[in-house]
């Protein structure tokens, strides 16, 4: 690891005034992505803001027909409460899948959607039951969030402050988990929303995507059938030793459907 | 037995300490006035090193930056390989320099290019990053069959083609001429995946040297002390013995990659006497996997010949092995005298030959990884076998028994230097075939067609040659060193005991099964023995831990230590109890005049070897302390049956292992639960080999899998519970009647896992790891297959 300055600061206000003050400054949540990568030597910030001081940050509030939870929010916080489960079993699930238990207690989803790693699994929630982020600065559609491969529409400095998921009519997540990382090969949110059907899929392709065609076969039919013979083109997909495209676009179909078929009950 | 002697269930002594946090490692040991080293690594695979500028390091606050040409003016010489092959024709194997830092050129990621020492390690690794190293990148020979292809990079400019030997085993006329008149002949190539270790405790070592008595100790992770004294004492360094001390305090498991001799025990040596304070290094997990020496990377043809009621008739293997860059200590004999002596298998196969290459590659050395050998000659044979057994429409436990050695034909001398001493190999079948339900399979198989899932049930009958060994058969086939072992048994005035032994604990339980075999024949509490290993200060000599060898050589040399001293013992009791020695006999921990109620507790005849006030000196000296070394007679030769069932999900490939059964013989037992622990972690690597684990190089030499985001680990949660039995035929060779433990699940345990998957797949050619992705590729190609 390389030397750094250390703030912690207790308010967002706080944490965003050190981060512009400093010269290359990283904020600094669970840890789990930002630490490995510091100890490597392949992070070397001048400053790191750490947020996990600031209250707000933190927590789980279901407000109507929203769940928000805190961009401080442990995995395991999410995965485990019974307010998530109650509302949207999904995304409970999805937290709960997310590596490994040491790992769900100290990565938060606020970290881990900045991250935009194309393997997470938030990302698959936040776009496939058309969640809400909110800023220190402003609200991002899901939809617009994710713009590429680690890249978010987040500007330098902005702090992730709170995600709100719309609690869905029915959702299921499926996880083709990495064996050695955890991380997701594929990842598939299927969700009957107020604002239709939502298909997500995470790990595949360099970012989080929705499949239309998936989507439109659903809103007439709701059933792991209507999907059969839809296809992703392996063309835009990830490939790499532990999957190739072809192996990736045939698991989105097999994790929509099963994922469908959870929904469906 | 008594309550923690021989056979008892005695839980790990060690254990309080390693679980308490108390285990005193490598790591935490911390010299006065210690200085800190990181090694700076090639990234290239291969290359050439135009210039190594250290003066930025140095005026940034170096303590020292060491290079290759530092080495070489030291007059430092390269790192030895411990066993001599000769190729076909005689000619001795091809034995490149194997500098302890890389000097004109790099040979793989990993290789060393400076040691940078500096006040603490993360300043050193600050420095590092100055040392200013000028590389032209050579193009890198990386899969072995292709090393050793016309045109190939490369590795050593003394070593033409790459190839290291060409040897071979066995008779190949005979095998010939079987293949002849065979009724069927099965085919087979497989490609043993490449291993990384990933002992839980990396590697580190502390060199420390002492100016006042000329002293140099080298605390280190190694499986045995004294080998790396003699090593690098030796060999690299040129100090003697007796200046120099090694200590492999706690070890956090080796799994055989702690057995070599590695560069940086000597760099830190030597460092230590430069900078005149003690130099510390520990690796990372990243550094483990480009340092480390890896396992396995075997290509090998098969061909086995059947007559028509599916009698083996000969067998035949060509194997091309992976040596890596440079010869690690035992390399050479891993695919040749700890691989192709294997390839009898079980079986009575009359005729025998293999041949083996060896070829340097711009990887990681290649050595010794739990089994060593044997896990790779376990899986062609198994495999092979089931392959016949498809092709010719037999029942694979079937095809197996009809050609199994059996117990009446021991000791049975197979056609490739091995002599088997003992085993009932078809009761090892059938045991196993009973605890599985062989016969319920048929039934489960279609439960799961129901569910959609493919239901898959594999055997693997194995054998291997461990206690390793003795030391005129390991001379004769080019060992540079012997194979005993030492034990001291030191009692001490007050009746307890503390054992000294040559081999070393690194997760085995030495602690306990050794002090187990001291309150077997002394009937001394278990408490009141220490055992003490790892500490060329202390012990006699040793061997060290490898090969399941603790227990059936180092064990051994305890046992005959302790009849030495119940004979002293005798000979003392003879002499307070005023008898005839011959009349003294030793039971229960007393010594007693036959036939009279006269009788001395072990405790009071300890005491009095050390008050001798009336001893008769001429012919009794005082002290109870017996040392002993064993030199094995043969190999031992553990053997058993593991059976694996599968099941696997079409749609994703994915394989669940949903039973795995061991029916082993290990011959005695001293502790059934250590025993256990040891085919429990031992199956998990071979499922590991199996399913997941794999180093996975690209063609510029790059370890893809170079950290646990890439490389898969088996985890327990992919495993069932194992149902693990035994089959007790007692070694004939040794006191104890002991063969070993520590390797079996290894190299039993892949081919039971991958016979399941090609039986529920109906596909024979599985590689391993058998990822999900690739057992869907199969399913897929067969399926693509049977439709046109
Ligand atoms: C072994 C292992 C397995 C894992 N498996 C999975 C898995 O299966 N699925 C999965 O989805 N994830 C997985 N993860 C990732 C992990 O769960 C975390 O989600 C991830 O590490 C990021 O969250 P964090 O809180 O640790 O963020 P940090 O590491 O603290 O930060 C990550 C990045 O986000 C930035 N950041 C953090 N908080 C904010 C904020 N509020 N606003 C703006 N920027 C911010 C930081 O500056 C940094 O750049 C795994 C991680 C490990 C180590």
């Amino acid at each position: 690891m390389y030397a750094f300055k250390f703030h912690k600061p207790s308010s967002i206000e706080d944490a965003a005034r050190l981060f512009s003050g400093a010269d290359d400054a990283r904020y600094l949540s669970g840890g789990h992505t930002l630490l490995p990568s510091m100890k490597l030597r392949l992070a070397g910030p001048s400053d790191i803001v750490d947020l996990s001081g600031i209250d707000s940050l933190k927590g789980i509030k279901v407000e109507g027909d929203k769940v928000v939870i805190g961009a401080g929010t442990r995995h395991n916080d999410v995965a485990l409460s019974a307010e998530v489960r109650a509302a949207i079993p999904a995304l409970a699930d999805l937290a709960g899948g997310i590596g490994d238990f040491q790992v769900r207690n100290r990565g938060t989803i606020g970290g881990s959607i900045a991250n935009a790693d194309p393997s997470a699994d938030y990302p698959a929630a936040i776009v496939g039951l058309g969640a809400t982020v909110h800023t220190n600065k402003r609200e991002i559609a899901g939809d617009d969030f994710f713009t590429g491969m680690f890249e978010t529409a987040l500007e330098d400095g902005e702090i992730v402050t709170a995600v709100s998921f719309p609690r869905p009519k029915r959702a299921a997540y499926m996880k083709f988990p990495n064996p050695a990382s955890r991380y997701a090969v594929v990842g598939v949110m299927v969700a009957e929303t107020a604002s239709g059907m939502r298909v997500a899929v995470t790990g595949a392709a360099p970012s989080v995507f929705r499949i239309a065609e998936m989507e439109q076969a659903l809103a007439s039919n709701f059933s792991a059938e209507a999907i059969e013979g839809i296809t992703v083109p392996a063309d835009d997909l990830n490939s790499d030793m532990h999957a190739a495209a072809d192996y990736r676009a045939h698991l989105v179909g097999v994790m929509a459907k099963r994922a469908i078929a959870k929904a469906a009950g | 037995m008594t309550g923690s002697g021989i056979g008892a269930r005695v839980r790990r002594k060690e254990d309080k300490r390693f679980i308490t946090g108390r285990g005193n490692y490598t790591d935490d040991i911390n010299r006065h006035g210690q200085t800190h080293a990181v090694f700076l690594r090639s990234p290239h695979a291969h290359a050439r090193i135009v210039s190594v500028d250290t003066k930025a390091a140095m005026a940034a606050g170096a303590v020292a930056v060491l290079t290759g040409k530092d080495v070489a003016d030291a007059g430092i010489n390269g790192l030895p390989c411990g066993w001599l092959i000769h190729n076909k024709d005689g000619s001795p194997m091809k034995e490149p320099v194997h500098p302890v830092i890389a000097f004109d050129r790099v040979r793989h990621v990993g290789d060393i290019i400076a040691m940078v020492i500096a006040e603490t390690k993360n300043k050193a690794r600050d420095l590092a990053e100055l040392v200013d190293v000028d590389y032209e990148v050579l193009p890198a020979a990386v899969n072995a069959v292709e090393a050793l292809k016309p045109g190939a990079p490369q590795v050593h400019d003394d070593v033409e083609g790459n190839l290291c030997y060409d040897w071979h085993l066995g008779e190949r006329e005979p095998v010939d001429a079987a293949f002849a008149q065979a009724a069927h002949v099965t085919k087979l190539d497989v490609y043993n995946n490449r291993l990384a270790p990933n002992a839980m405790e990396p590697r580190a070592a502390i060199g420390e040297y002492d100016r006042a008595s000329d002293e140099h100790t080298l605390y280190t992770t190694s499986q045995n002390p004294h080998v790396i004294r003699l090593l690098m004492g030796a060999f690299v360094l040129g100090l003697p013995e007796h200046k120099l001390r090694v200590v492999a305090p706690d070890v956090g498991g080796g799994f055989g990659s702690k057995i070599f001799h590695y560069a940086e025990e000597a760099a830190v040596t030597w460092a230590s006497k430069v900078v005149g304070r003690p130099v510390k290094w520990t690796s990372d997990r990243s550094e483990a996997f480009i340092s480390d020496a890896q396992g396995r990377d075997h290509h090998t043809h098969a061909e086995l010949a059947l007559d028509k009621d599916g009698r083996f008739l000969a067998f035949r293997v060509s194997t091309v092995a992976n040596m890596g860059a440079y010869l690690s200590t035992f390399s050479t004999s891993i695919p040749t005298y700890l691989y192709a002596t294997l390839l009898a298998g079980l079986y009575a196969t009359p005729a025998i030959y293999a041949e083996v290459k060896a070829a340097f590659t711009n990887t990681v050395p290649v050595d010794a990884y739990r089994g060593a050998g044997r896990p790779e000659a376990c899986f062609i044979v198994e495999s092979i076998v089931d392959k016949a057994a498809h092709e010719t429409g037999r029942d694979p436990a079937e095809l197996r028994k009809l050609n199994l050695i059996p117990a009446s034909a021991m000791p049975y001398q197979t056609p490739v230097a091995l002599q088997y001493d003992s085993g009932d190999f078809v009761k090892n079948i059938d045991d196993a075939l009973k605890v599985i339900d062989y016969d319920g399979f048929p039934a489960r198989r279609e439960a799961s067609k129901k569910k959609g899932m493919l239901r898959g049930i594999g055997l693997s009958s194995y054998i291997e040659a461990c206690g390793i060994a003795p030391s005129a058969v390991a001379g004769a086939l080019g060992a540079r060193a012997g194979l005993y072992e030492s034990g001291e048994v030191r009692v001490h005035p007050t009746g307890s005991v503390t054992v000294f032994t040559g081999s070393h604990s690194h997760g085995q339980g030495h602690e306990t099964t050794f002090a187990q075999i001291v309150c077997e024949r002394l009937g001394v509490a278990i408490e009141n023995v220490e055992v003490v290993h790892g500490d060329t200060a202390k012990i006699p000599f040793g061997m060290g831990t490898y090969g399941s060898r603790s227990l059936a050589v180092g064990g051994v040399a305890l046992h005959n230590s302790l009849e030495k001293v119940i004979a002293k013992g005798r000979k003392i009791a003879a002499h307070m109890m005023e008898a005839a020695e011959t009349d003294v006999e030793f039971k229960d921990g007393s010594f007693r005049v036959a036939g009279t109620d006269k009788s001395l507790g072990f405790g009071e005849i300890a005491l009095q070897a050390y008050v001798p006030h009336n001893f008769p000196h001429d012919e009794l000296e005082p002290g109870l302390d017996e040392t002993s070394f064993y030199d094995p007679k043969n190999f031992t030769y553990p053997n058993g049956c593991h059976i694996c069932e599968v099941e696997i999900d079409p749609e994703t490939g994915v394989t669940r292992i949903e039973r795995f059964v061991a029916v082993d013989d290990f011959g005695n037992i001293i502790n059934p639960m250590i025993v256990e622990g040891q085919v429990h972690g031992g199956i998990m690597q071979g499922i590991g080999q199996a399913l997941c684990e794999d180093c996975i190089y690209d063609e510029a030499g790059q370890l893809l899998t170079g950290s646990y985001m890439d490389y898969c680990m088996p985890k327990a949660d992919m495993v069932p519970f194992y149902e693990v039995g035994t089959n007790v035929v007692p070694c004939t060779h040794n006191a104890l009647g002991v063969k070993g433990a520590g390797e079996a699940g290894t190299i039993g345990a892949a081919a039971a896992v991958i016979n399941a998957i090609r039986q529920a797949t109906g596909v024979e050619d599985i590689q391993m790891p058998a990822t999900s992705q690739r057992v869907w590729q199969a399913i897929n190609a067969s399926a693509a297959k049977a439709a046109a």
